[in-house]
């Protein structure tokens, strides 16, 4: 208990919203769809340090952030899977996984 | 400043340097492994915020399947060794500006908002306690979620498998049977690290 007070919340918080907006950055800049794919984890994975964070230091005795962060865990697998499955379908089609090559549904 | 605050800032400058590396470097296959840098380093936040069944969640899911997935359709999609093509100069300004703004002002939220910690328990997470509220069928238990989630599996099994089912006309048959086991072989050993 005593490793609570010496780093303050926001700080753990600070960390999360980096890693959430360096995945929004890679989400802005890459054309790549597999790279679109990683930069969406680490933006699951910085809600799921909030998550964390915030059953540790708000409500040290209950479980429901572990809870959720285990469900965000399940459902991003289950996400990145049948992304991938979608990736290697339009790779089949287009023989290319460039956001630009696939534009058929745009307009 | 003690050795448990030293850690903390240390993995978190781990964590956002091999994360900013990932999403800037130009080869593809780098990115994949820089990413998966970042993913042990938070995996090592949560052993420093004492939840070591999230931390080994944490590295069985991401570390041992997704990324392991990525790289898998890396090599089937494109050459790894090639340089992916830059993002052009004003986009990479602007969304810069977009995430510089958007960040700052996050932090600037976060730090005038001052929490308040509740005087509670001390926060131990006991595998037990995780097991058995996920059973329970008792008020807080999380058995209903634990359900749907299972279901969610099992149709994003299935669905991997329908999408990545090649037609008959496909000519490409090698490539398309690895990457419907490592799909599958992905999600049933998620699966089962769940159930």
């Amino acid at each position: 208990m005593s490793s609570l007070s010496e780093i303050p919340l926001a700080h753990i918080l600070f960390v999360s919203t980096a890693l959430f907006f360096i995945g929004m950055y890679g989400l802005f800049t890459r054309k790549n769809l597999v790279t679109l794919l990683m930069a969406i984890e680490l933006m699951l994975n910085s809600v799921n340090i909030n998550f964390i964070a915030f059953n540790k230091y708000l409500y040290p005795g209950k479980l429901d952030g572990v809870f959720f962060s285990l469900f965000i865990i399940t459902i991003a697998a289950a996400e990145a899977a049948v992304a991938i499955a979608i990736i290697i379908n339009l790779y089949r089609s287009h023989q290319s996984i460039d956001v630009d090559d696939a534009t058929e549904m745009k307009y | 400043m003690n050795a448990h605050a030293i850690i903390f800032y240390l993995i978190s400058a781990f964590l956002l340097g091999t994360g900013i590396l990932s999403v800037t470097t130009k080869k593809i296959f780098r990115s994949a492994i820089w990413l998966l840098f970042s993913l042990v380093g938070i995996a090592s936040l949560y052993f420093w915020m004492e939840v070591e069944f999230v931390a080994a969640v944490q590295i069985i899911v991401y570390v041992g399947g997704i990324v392991i997935l990525i790289i898998f359709s890396i090599f089937l999609t494109q050459q790894s060794g090639k340089e992916m093509p830059g993002p052009g100069l004003l986009r990479t300004v602007f969304s810069l500006l977009a995430v510089l703004f958007g960040a700052g002002f996050c932090c600037m939220l976060i730090n005038e908002y001052g929490f308040t910690q509740l005087p509670g328990n001390q926060f131990s997470v006991a595998v037990a306690d995780i097991g058995t509220q996920m059973l329970s069928t008792a008020e807080h238990g999380f058995v209903l979620p634990f359900e749907v989630v299972s279901m969610l599996l099992l149709g994003a099994m299935i669905g991997c498998i329908v999408i990545a089912m090649k037609s008959k006309e496909a000519k490409n048959k090698g490539v398309l049977e690895n990457e419907q086991e490592a799909v599958g072989t992905v999600i049933s050993s998620q699966q089962n690290n769940t159930l």
